[in-house]
């Protein structure tokens, strides 16, 4: 009796529930508005199976429940009536499969005239391509991936030249065109989903996988990965931003070709020497940072992360609200332009990395080590010493005081938390493998031991 | 009664009992043979789903097939022998002889376990070629099928290998291990087919 | 050899003598099924435990530190992998399916009881080894519990040394416990039934367990085989999955293996595998429904069928878990049709469940509470598959939440309902003791409500698309800020849900020592297993003399008998003589030619 009256509560509640739910799919910005149309039939029919059948049996429970002088009535079997039901289910099969592989049948083929774009995921980064002036994406392979060319692209191939890159978490597309995303990994499984487009489709690595979509609203939005890839899977982020294709076409010739990425002249270390001069106030004259002026070490930080960070500091990324010492340093960047950036950061690379002196004693080091190992490590290298790969800097031998500041920075969202900011997001969350100041001290300690 | 005639009867209609002692629908052999025969099945699944894995692997742009070494036919005809030997020790026990059983039995045992050491002097010489597991997909799906095909070999042999010392040592009558003798007899047969169908493929690819 | 019917056979049972070969090391059907049925249940509490864990990281992710990133993917590929293979396949298989058939079929024993012992070993051997990935260094893998490659090796996922082997060996001997115990079942399905026993006279639970069990034997394999290679990958480097892939900037020594190959075997065996769970439940729910409705099941012959049909069908679905995998996506046309095929025969069983209640008379008993509630559940789960089966519905939802809701709705909670209703109906038989039906009761409302409370406002996250496995959100564009409320409630109600289970564990327990003696046959039940001469069923199970079946499993209200039941082994000279008024001549037994 009890059970009869709550199963109709459950559906009137799960109808209820249902209507007044704000969590439904977010906004569409693609033209598939055909794989909303098939949840939609769908969810008719089965809501009205899941209505008729429990309440019917709510009816069963409660009008043939047990009752004196009540007999069940004998009755093996109907085959009739549970033929004729059979049929009723498979009329409603075919009524919401066969809308389905229609859609299905148009999301297999894309259209001959799409616009291509290279979708590259990495632990736990994105990288894009998109065809040159030729049209034509070159060839690309796992072999030829290193820290000049991160996507692979066949440096013999000609068509492969003028293609644009992109080494980092952003990409642009044109509204109201056709695109089909060619999928490549270059480790383990990835997926790449933008819930405004609705469509999604993994990333396997040794093969190119592909999904289309016409985008038709612009805006910006998130790239999810959504195929479990380690640790840092729920981390791997990106943007895509649909502009109107005039704004696209400035931003895509903005952006460097594969040519113009692997003939960059080396950076002046010579130059940056005489720039450092005015950075040895602070962080010493080796960059061996100085705790009394809250300059961490910086040499051993490869130089691709000091570029990085000193535009961060530049373009006010970092050293915002909050972040006192960031503040400090980001006035001495301002002065600095590109070239002075690129020469600085490569003389920094090139001191000698000596070890920070440690300057916490009580610390628990081989719980830092265990903590380091289980989520930093995957990164930053068992070693400490990070790779361009994970976008990872050197860790090892630094100031462990500036690594306490720091991982506070990414738990308050001082640091990190910034749009800009392509790759701090990660750390904000990682961060919080720390559970506690005495752990992340353990881990300071233990990093500043590395040697 | 045929499957499909007996599962479309109406049970609730007819009471009382049906059959005789033995169940309908149950097979007139011993338990034994039942669960050997499905077990062969779960082998024929196992090996069937390597040989699927191996031919979508094989289309992959790094596979560099090899020429099999002709010992390989030498170790097959080991093992028909061995499969013949079993089949005439069940012969004899079905007729109730107990002349050269002893011997026929022992033989069978013996031809498998040579058909073991030599896939293993294959093995051996294969990796003094430098053809390892990991030089390439090829070779380690070789030493996997052989591998485990010699593994479930092995296994038969253990059950042989009780069936023999108790014959051996007159623990047992020739009627008592003539359900064990007949069970080698159909593993070894099933054995040696897993053993062509996969020699088949790795020779022909 | 002269043919002996098995049946007839005075089987050489293995008599106990000490105390460790009757509790320890014995060869009883029953005792193995209760060894099987306690370590499944320990192992589920551990993994309940870890998805209690992840649910606290889920909800307050801000206000507990219990679990970082790593231990929190260890979590998710622990808990799935227990819950999936070690409870539900080793609950209903090795629990309920060594408990019951012997029983059912009146054996007195399973064809091979050695060899039952020994999968009962062999299975706590590989939950010994699964359980010590805990303590290894580095922990258990944390690749998800589908184990993908690349990644089950690489650095970037915990337990990438010493957890996925430990995984991968411990699965390879699980494998191998239930194809001991599986060719067991089989063989004491097909060749051990007592006289007159048809197949077609079997109760369904039989018919769901037996089915279930050629599936295993049939799907286990292909994980086994994944296993196998996976293990060579992982150990000597091969290359059967692992293609051409950079590690942390540097290139691995591999090359050409296809990911996607592992995703097939996996998922030959991984389909299959809900039905292993799914229709042993189909059939246990049968029969307690059948049983307290006093009503015989409706529909029997399509009841048989529909399990036929729905495990034949479940091998040639799989690819339906790997719609947007990167596979050929024009596999998606074939396999979205066969997965929505598979509705009507599970449709079926649907309806002729609710058909039995329908003019039957029902006592609430609690088996009877958590019968219905699977009913209610199973519709939701079974209807959100339609949605997930449809390919193009896949593209937004795949890899979300509404994934997580639909599979824990249809694999989780209703197969878990049916445990708590099968428990409640035989614990009778299998201790002689009543429980507490109030705390049964409590137990099944804290349950049930507490698990829709959970999954289904868990669609509504997947709608959202916030996707699975993902230790915290972070901030996104389209994931409201209500939606960690929403969160936070659902760890709530499993909090609830997880405390509640103590309920039940207490009651048991409790009711072992203290319950109300049971009556013989409590509620009334036709078939076998409430037969037996003792309560609970000694050693042998039946006395003497081995029953003989004279009629189906579900004669319940009969027309013209004096009780609403006759026993399957009630010959029909017994049978109460039908009175002239309610004469049938299609029950005329004179026509029967026996």
């Amino acid at each position: 009796m009890a059970l009869a009256v709550v199963i109709v509560i459950l559906v009137v509640g799960s109808i209820i529930f249902h209507f007044a739910s704000p969590w439904w799919f977010t906004d569409i910005a693609a033209d598939w508005g055909t794989v909303d149309f098939v949840i939609d039939v769908t969810f008719w029919v089965t809501g009205f199976v899941f209505i008729a059948v429990n309440l019917f049996l709510a009816y069963c429970v409660w009008k043939f429940r047990q009752a004196p002088g009540h007999k069940a009535v004998y009755e093996p079997e109907n085959s009739k009536l549970e033929v004729s039901l059979s049929v009723v289910t498979a009329v409603g099969v075919v009524l919401m499969l066969a809308p389905g592989l229609f859609v299905w049948a148009t999301f297999v083929s894309p259209p001959d005239d799409a616009y291509d774009v290279e979708i590259i995921g990495s632990q736990w980064q994105w990288q894009f391509r998109y065809p040159g002036a030729d049209g034509v994406l070159g060839t690309a392979d796992t072999q030829y991936i290193n820290e000049a060319n991160p996507w692979g692209v066949n440096p013999e191939d000609p068509n492969g030249q003028d293609d644009v890159v992109i080494d980092g978490n952003e990409m642009h597309l044109p509204v109201d065109t056709d695109v089909r995303g060619l999928l490549r990994s270059k480790d383990v499984l990835h997926n790449y989903t933008v819930p405004q487009f609705r469509v999604k489709m993994d990333m396997v690595p040794g093969l190119v996988s592909y999904l289309w979509f016409r985008t038709t609203a612009s805006g910006s939005y998130d790239i999810m990965c959504e195929e479990m890839c380690g640790i840092a899977h729920f981390m791997m982020r990106g943007n895509v931003v649909v502009e109107p294709r005039a704004d696209f076409e400035a931003w895509l010739a903005q952006q460097p070709t594969f040519a113009e990425t692997q003939s960059v002249a080396a950076p002046s270390v010579a130059a940056g020497q005489q720039a450092y001069a005015a950075c040895a106030t602070c962080h010493g004259p080796n960059a061996e940072g100085n705790q009394a002026l809250n300059a961490p070490r910086l040499a051993g930080l490869q130089s691709w992360y000091l570029e990085r960070q000193l535009n961060y500091f530049k373009t006010g990324v970092r050293g915002g609200q909050n972040d006192s010492n960031g503040a400090m340093m980001a006035p001495m960047a301002m002065g600095l332009d590109d070239n002075a950036i690129r020469n600085l950061s490569a003389y920094i690379a090139s001191l000698p990395a000596r070890p920070a002196t440690g300057t916490i004693t009580d610390a628990d080091i081989d719980n830092g080590a265990r903590i380091y190992s289980r989520n930093c490590a995957a990164c930053h290298l068992d070693n400490g010493e990070g790779t361009w790969y994970t976008d990872a800097p050197h860790l090892a031998g630094m100031s462990d005081w500036y690594f306490v500041n720091q991982i506070n920075n990414f738990r308050q969202k001082i640091r990190g938390a910034h749009a800009n900011d392509l790759y701090g997001e990660q750390m904000v969350w990682m961060a919080t493998a720390m559970a506690d100041q005495d752990e992340v001290e353990d881990v300071a300690a233990y990093l500043n031991s590395l040697r | 009664m045929s499957f499909i005639k007996q599962v479309t009867n109406k049970p609730w209609e007819r009471k009382g009992i049906i059959g005789p002692l033995r169940p309908v629908g149950a097979f007139p052999v011993p338990a034994e043979k039942v669960a050997l025969s499905f077990f062969l099945v779960v082998v024929a699944v196992i090996f069937s789903l390597f040989s699927v894995s191996y031919f979508i692997r094989m289309e992959l742009s790094d596979w560099a097939p090899r020429t099999e070494p002709a010992q390989l036919w030498f170790n097959t005809g080991l093992l028909i022998i061995s499969s013949i030997l079993f089949q005439w020790t069940r012969n004899l026990l079905k007729r109730g002889e107990t002349r050269n059983l002893k011997t026929s039995l022992v033989g069978g045992g013996v031809f498998a376990i040579a058909f073991i050491v030599s896939q293993l002097l294959v093995w051996n010489k294969l990796r003094a070629e430098g053809i390892t597991m990991t030089s390439n997909p090829a070779d380690s799906f070789f030493y996997l099928l052989t591998g485990l095909h010699g593994l479930h070999l092995l296994g038969g042999l253990w059950v042989w290998s009780k069936t023999t010392i108790k014959l051996l040592s007159g623990n047992a009558e020739p009627k008592d291990i003539r359900l064990s003798v007949e069970l080698c007899t159909v593993y070894w047969h099933a054995l040696l087919v897993v053993w062509l169908v996969l020699f088949g493929i790795l020779a022909n690819t | 050899m002269a043919y002996v019917p098995l049946a007839d056979q005075e089987q050489e049972l293995h008599h106990p003598h000490s105390w460790v070969t009757k509790y320890v090391f014995s060869q009883d059907h029953k005792v193995i099924a209760i060894q099987y049925g306690s370590t499944a249940v320990a192992v589920g509490v551990v993994a309940l435990v870890l998805s209690l864990l992840m649910r606290l990281q889920l909800g307050f992710p801000e206000t507990f530190s219990l679990i970082d990133p790593s231990s929190y993917y260890q979590a998710v590929t622990m808990h799935g992998m227990i819950m999936v293979v070690y409870l539900l396949t080793a609950l209903f298989l090795g629990g309920f399916g060594n408990y019951l058939i012997p029983l059912m079929v009146g054996a007195r024993d399973m064809v091979f009881p050695f060899l039952n012992m020994l999968s009962y070993w062999v299975y706590l051997v590989s939950v010994i080894i699964l359980m010590a990935s805990f303590f290894a260094p580095g922990g258990p893998t944390g690749a998800g519990w589908t184990l993908y490659p690349p990644q089950t090796s690489m650095a970037g996922t915990p337990g990438h040394d010493w957890g996925i082997i430990l995984m991968l060996a411990s699965l390879a001997v699980f494998i191998v416990a239930f194809t001991m115990g599986g060719l067991n079942y089989v063989t004491t399905v097909l060749q051990a039934r007592c006289r007159g026993l048809t197949m077609m006279r079997l109760p369904l639970s039989v018919w769901g367990i037996f089915t279930a069990t050629v599936l295993g034997l049939f799907a286990f394999p292909a994980l086994f085989v994944a296993a196998i290679m996976m293990a060579f990958d992982t150990l000597l480097h091969t290359s059967f999955f692992m293609p051409a892939i950079i590690e942390a900037g540097q290139p691995l020594d591999t090359a050409g293996g296809s990911p996607i190959l592992f995703q097939h075997l996996f998922w030959f065996f991984g389909h299959p595998e809900v039905y292993i769970v799914a229709l042993p439940v189909f059939g246990l729910v049968s029969d307690i429904i059948s049983t307290h409705a006093r009503k015989n099941i409706f529909g029997y012959r399509m009841m048989v069928w529909a399990i036929i049909a729905i495990g034949g069908l479940s091998f040639i679905v799989w690819a339906h878990h790997m719609y947007v995998s990167g596979m050929n996506p024009y596999f998606g046309f074939f396999f979205a049709t066969t997965t929505l095929i598979i509705a009507v025969p599970t449709a079926l069983k649907v309806y002729n469940w609710v058909l039995t209640l329908w003019e039957g008379d029902i006592r609430m008993n609690v088996p009877m509470f958590f019968a219905i509630g699977f009913i209610f559940t199973f519709i939701h789960g079974g209807l959100t598959g339609l949605f997930l089966g449809n390919v193009v519905i896949d593209l937004p939802l795949s890899d979300t939440y509404f994934v997580i809701a639909h599979f824990h709705m249809v694999m989780g909670v209703s197969p878990v309902l049916v445990f708590f209703a099968a428990v409640y109906h035989w614990f009778p038989l299998m201790s002689g003791k009543m429980y507490n039906e109030t705390i049964a009761k409590w137990h099944f409302w804290l349950t049930f409500l507490g698990a829709y409370a959970i999954y289904l406002p868990m669609h509504y996250l997947g709608f959202l698309g916030v996707p699975r496995r993902y230790y915290a959100l972070g901030s996104t564009d389209f994931i409201p800020e209500s939606a960690q409320a929403l969160n936070a409630n659902i760890t709530i109600a499993a909090l609830i849900v997880g405390a509640a289970q103590l309920l039940f564990l207490f009651n048991i327990i409790w009711s072992l020592k203290n319950g109300k003696k049971a009556e013989h046959n409590p509620w009334g039940s036709a078939s076998l297993e409430w037969q037996t001469p003792d309560v609970p069923p000694v050693h042998g199970n039946w006395g003497p003399k081995l029953p003989s079946v004279y009629r189906w499993a579900y004669d319940y209200s009969v027309p013209g008998a004096h009780q609403d039941f006759i026993p399957q082994s009630t010959p029909e000279a017994d049978e109460p003589t039908v009175d002239e008024q309610h004469f049938d001549p299609d029950h005329d037994q004179s026509k029967a030619d026996i």
